[in-house]
C-alpha cells in the first residue's frame, strides 16, 4: 500500500521510517532480558525471540506462571507480545501468531490436533511455497501433512516437508543462544586468611599464572587489571594496573602490581583475592625470544612505559610530538609516551608520521611574520622562512619529517637546545632600540653579551582566540646571544617600542 | 694462575691474551662502546669510547654542554635504528634549566622520536627509574639529572647498566665531589665561540676527563661541534698526560691539578651552592 492511499483511508496516520538496524538491536536486548527466565535465549527472525525453558518453569509456578509473567512485564515496558508455549519451537512460532483466538498460550505436549488445524501460514513457509500451496488448495496445516511426502517434495522442494518435520518433531531444530563473553576473572578463597606479603604475593601470581592461561587460550590480551583483596573485616582494597599493549605475560603483570603491593594494608588478615582483567585486547602474533643484543626490544620497551607509567603517573612518562607553529613553545607537544610496533614503513619505530610539505607552507602563509617583514629589520629567520618555501616549492609533494632540521645552508641551530617552559623576566640594556643587548641579568648575575644574532621576529597567532590575551599578543624579537664566558642564550624582547605598552626582556632557552 | 698459550706452527707459543683486544678482556666487547666524536678523545680512553654503564658528565649550573655533549652520545648510540632515550629529571630541573626542545636537540643528531621524557619528584623515584631503563634491552641510554645518587646508588646503577647493556648518562650540577663508581667523570663548559657573521659560531666546549676508569690519558680539550658532519672537531688540547694516579679511584680526591681546573672547581662549589638555592622569580611587569 501507498502512503497516499494510506493516509486517504486513516487520516493522522502516524508515519515513521523502517530501522530494521535499530530494530535488530533492540530485539537483542529483550532477547538479553529474557535470559531472566531461561539462559537458553535466542532471537528468532525479524520478531521473535525464543526460550528453551525445560527445567526453568516451575520457578515461575508453571508454564501458565511464565507466560502471564512474561506478559505482564512486557505489557508494562510497553512491548506488545504473543507468547506461546509448544514441544518444539517450530509449533512454538505457529502457535505464537496462528493460533485460533479462544486458544491460550500453552500447547499441551502431544496435541497434534490442534496444531494441525492451523493454516498453512504456521508452518513459516517463503512467500512463493505458500502461493502454490494456495493454488493448490491447501490451506491447513492438516492438508499439507496429509500429502504423501514423495510427492509433495517433487512438488514445492523438501523446505515444507522440513517444515513439518521441525514442527512436530520429527527433526531437531537447536538454539544457538547469545551467551556473553566470560569476563576474565578469577579467585582464590584462603582456609586461613594470609597477612604475610611472601602469601600475598604468591597469591597473585597464582592468580595471574591461571588468567593469563586462559587469556592466552582464548588470544587476548589484558589492558587494564583489578586486584582486589577482601578483608576479614569486611574491608575490599583494589589495586589497578594497567598496561601500554595487550599484554599475557604473567611476569610482566606481576611486576606493575609488585609496584603496588606494598600499598595493600592487610588488616586481620585477607580471606580471598579476585583477580579481573577489566579490559582485554586481542593479541597480535608476535616472535618471541629472537632478540639479539643490541636490537630493540619491543617487548621490554614497553614492560619498562607501564612499569614507569604505572609508578609514576602517565602524565610523567612523556613523548614530544611536533606541532606546525612558529611559536617555539608550541613547536612541541608532549603526550604519554606509546612503545610503536616495529615494521612501519618509518625506518624508526619512533619516528613521527611526517607532514606533508604543501599543507607547512599553506599555514606559513599565513605567518604575520611575513607580513611584518618591511617593517622588521632583515634577519636569518626571515631568510630561512622564504629559502624554505622556495625549497617547498620545487618538491612540493615530498613528505618532510617534521623534526628533520632544515637542509644546508641552514643547518645552523637556530633553536635552543633546551627550552624554558615559561619564559624568565630578565633586565637587559640595549644600546639603541631595535638592538641586541649589552648586558641582562639573570638570576642574580650579570651577562655581558660580547655576540649576538637577530633579530628573529615571531608575530602573535592572531588567528588563535588564546592571542588575544596575555603575552601572546604581542610580537617578539628573539635575539641569540653569547655572553662573555661562552654561554648562549635565547632571549626575546616582547612587545615594540613606541608602543602604549613597554617593550620587556625575557629568557626563552639556551642553545649548546 | 699460568697464562694460556697457543703453540703455532713453527713451534712457538704465545699468549692468547696477546692475541685479544684489550677491549675484550675487560669484558667491555668493541661494539658496545659509543665514540664521543673527536678521534683524540676516543683515542685516550682505554675502550676507544664509551662502554655501557655508568658515565658522569658535570658541567657548571645553567650551562647546557652537559645536554648537548650527552644528547650527541645518545643519538650515536641510538643509530639509525631509533632505540629510544630515557631522559629522567626532576620538575625543578625543567623549570629553571630547561627542558630538551624537540626542534633543537634534532640539530645534535637526536631524533626527538626517541626520546622519552621522564619526570620524578623524588630522588628514590628518578634513581628507580633510571635502573629500570638501565636494566631494560634496547634503550639507547638513560640521561639524568637533577639527581646526585651515593656510592651505593651508582654501584647500582653501573650493575643495572652492565645487565641490560645500557648507558647511563649521569648530568650533575658543578663539579661532583662525591665519589661514584662511574666509567669516567667529565667537567664540560660553554666557551666563547669564534663569531660567524656577527653572530655566534659553531658552539665551543671544553672537555675534560678527569677521572677514568681501567687506565685512560686524561686530559681537556677544546672542541668545536660541528652540527653539519655531527660530530666534535679539535681546536686545541691543553692538558695531555699519563695518569698514574687514576689507580685512586671512588675517595674523590684525585682529580687533575692543573690551573685551570682547579679554577673549575672552586667554580663547581659556587655553582653547588646555586643550585640548592630555589629558583628566583622576577617580578612580572
Amino acid at each position: 500500500m501507498k502512503l497516499a492511499d494510506a493516509r486517504a483511508l486513516v487520516p493522522g496516520l502516524a508515519v515513521a521510517d523502517a530501522m530494521p538496524e535499530a530494530d535488530g538491536q533492540a530485539l537483542a536486548a529483550l532477547a538479553g532480558w529474557c535470559t531472566r527466565y531461561s539462559p537458553w535465549t535466542a532471537t528468532d527472525g525479524e520478531d521473535g525471540i525464543r526460550l528453551e525453558i525445560t527445567g526453568c518453569a516451575h520457578l515461575f509456578g508453571g508454564e501458565a506462571g511464565i507466560v502471564a509473567d512474561m506478559a505482564r512485564r512486557l505489557h508494562a515496558f510497553g512491548v506488545g507480545a504473543r507468547g506461546a508455549i509448544a514441544d518444539t519451537p517450530a509449533a512454538a512460532w505457529g502457535w505464537a501468531r496462528f493460533r485460533p483466538r479462544k486458544a491460550g498460550p500453552i500447547l499441551k505436549a502431544g496435541d497434534t490436533a490442534s496444531l494441525l488445524s492451523l493454516p498453512a501460514m504456521a508452518l513459516r513457509l517463503e512467500p512463493e511455497s505458500l502461493e502454490t500451496l494456495a493454488t493448490l488448495g491447501l490451506d491447513t496445516v492438516r492438508s499439507v501433512a496429509d500429502l504423501p511426502r514423495g510427492p509433495l517434495t517433487r512438488r514445492l522442494g523438501d523446505t515444507v516437508l522440513g517444515r513439518l518435520d521441525r514442527m512436530f518433531g520429527r527433526t531437531a531444530e537447536p538454539i544457538s543462544p547469545h551467551i556473553p563473553a566470560d569476563p576474565w576473572v578469577t579467585r582464590l578463597i584462603f582456609a586461613e586468611p594470609i597477612g604475610r606479603r611472601e602469601d600475598i604475593d604468591a597469591a597473585a601470581e597464582r592468580l595471574l599464572a591461571h588468567l593469563c592461561r586462559e587469556m592466552g587460550r582464548k588470544g587476548q590480551g589484558a589492558r587494564r587489571l583489578n586486584l582486589a583483596f577482601y578483608r576479614v573485616d569486611g574491608e575490599v582494597r583494589h589495586i589497578g594496573v594497567g598496561t601500554s599493549h595487550p599484554s599475557h605475560t604473567p611476569a610482566h603483570i606481576m611486576r606493575l602490581f609488585a609496584e603496588r603491593l606494598d600499598t595493600v594494608d592487610p588488616g586481620f588478615g585477607i580471606e580471598a583475592m579476585v583477580l579481573e582483567a577489566t579490559e582485554t585486547q586481542p593479541l597480535t602474533a608476535e616472535q618471541t625470544g629472537f632478540s639479539v643484543s643490541g636490537e630493540m626490544d619491543m617487548a621490554a620497551l614497553a614492560g619498562l612505559i607501564d612499569r614507569l607509567q604505572n609508578r609514576l603517573g602517565r602524565s610523567r612518562v612523556l613523548r614530544l610530538l611536533p606541532v606546525e607553529s612558529h611559536l617555539p613553545e608550541r613547536a612541541e607537544r608532549r603526550e604519554p609516551a606509546v612503545p610503536r610496533r616495529k615494521g612501519r614503513k618509518v625506518s624508526s619505530s619512533f619516528k613521527v608520521a611526517p607532514i606533508p610539505t604543501i599543507e607547512r607552507h599553506s599555514g606559513e602563509s599565513r605567518n604575520p611574520v611575513i607580513n611584518l617583514r618591511d617593517r622588521g629589520p632583515m634577519d636569518s629567520g626571515f631568510r630561512r622562512n622564504d629559502e624554505d618555501k622556495e625549497g617547498g616549492a620545487e618538491k612540493p609533494r615530498k613528505p618532510l619529517s617534521a623534526w628533520i632540521p632544515p637542509e644546508p645552508p641552514f643547518e645552523k641551530a637556530l633553536r635552543p637546545l633546551r627550552l624554558l617552559p615559561d619564559p624568565e623576566p630578565v633586565q637587559a640594556t640595549a644600546l639603541v632600540p631595535d638592538d641586541p643587548p649589552l648586558v641582562f641579568q639573570w638570576q642574580g648575575r650579570q651577562h655581558r653579551i660580547r655576540v649576538a644574532d637577530g633579530p628573529e621576529r615571531i608575530g602573535p597567532e592572531w588567528w588563535r582566540p588564546e592571542a588575544e590575551k596575555g603575552s601572546l599578543r604581542r610580537p617578539r624579537d628573539y635575539y641569540r646571544v653569547e655572553d662573555e664566558e661562552g654561554r648562549r642564550f635565547w632571549l626575546y624582547r616582547e612587545g615594540l617600542y613606541g608602543a602604549q605598552e613597554e617593550p620587556r626582556w625575557f629568557l626563552h632557552g639556551f642553545f649548546a | 694462575m699460568k697464562p694460556c698459550t697457543f703453540s703455532l706452527p713453527d713451534g712457538s707459543a704465545v699468549r692468547i691474551a696477546d692475541l685479544l683486544p684489550t677491549n675484550l678482556l675487560n669484558g667491555m666487547a668493541l661494539s658496545a662502546c659509543v665514540g664521543t666524536g673527536a678521534a683524540e678523545i676516543d683515542a685516550a680512553l682505554p675502550w676507544g669510547g664509551l662502554p655501557r654503564g655508568l658515565h658522569e658528565i658535570a658541567a657548571p649550573a645553567g650551562d647546557p654542554a652537559k645536554a648537548a655533549f650527552a644528547a650527541s652520545l645518545a643519538a650515536r648510540r641510538s643509530g639509525d635504528g631509533g632505540r629510544p632515550i630515557l631522559w629522567c629529571r626532576p620538575g625543578w630541573v625543567a623549570r629553571q634549566a630547561g627542558d630538551p626542545y624537540g626542534p633543537g636537540i634534532a640539530a645534535l643528531g637526536l631524533s626527538p622520536d626517541t626520546l622519552i621524557l621522564v619526570e620524578a619528584a623524588k630522588p628514590a623515584d628518578l634513581l628507580w627509574a633510571m635502573e629500570e631503563g638501565a636494566k631494560t634491552r634496547g634503550l639507547a641510554a638513560v640521561v639524568a639529572e637533577g639527581v646526585t645518587p651515593d656510592l651505593i646508588a651508582s654501584r647500582r646503577l653501573q650493575l643495572a647498566a652492565e645487565t641490560g647493556d645500557g648507558l647511563v648518562l649521569l648530568l650533575p650540577f658543578g663539579r661532583q665531589k662525591v665519589p661514584s663508581t662511574a666509567s669516567t667523570r667529565w667537567f664540560l663548559r660553554s666557551l666563547p665561540s669564534q663569531p660567524e657573521a656577527g653572530g655566534p659560531g659553531l658552539p665551543r666546549w671544553g672537555i675534560e676527563l678527569w677521572r677514568c676508569r681501567g687506565g685512560g690519558r686524561l686530559g681537556e680539550w677544546i672542541v668545536e661541534w660541528d652540527d653539519a658532519a655531527l660530530s666534535l672537531s679539535m681546536v686545541s688540547q691543553l692538558v695531555d698526560r699519563p695518569l698514574a694516579e687514576t689507580g685512586r679511584d671512588i675517595d674523590g680526591s684525585a682529580g687533575p691539578e692543573g690551573a685551570g681546573s682547579r679554577r673549575h672547581t672552586t667554580d663547581g662549589d659556587q655553582q653547588k651552592g646555586e643550585e640548592i638555592r630555589p629558583l628566583r622569580r622576577h617580578e612580572a611587569g
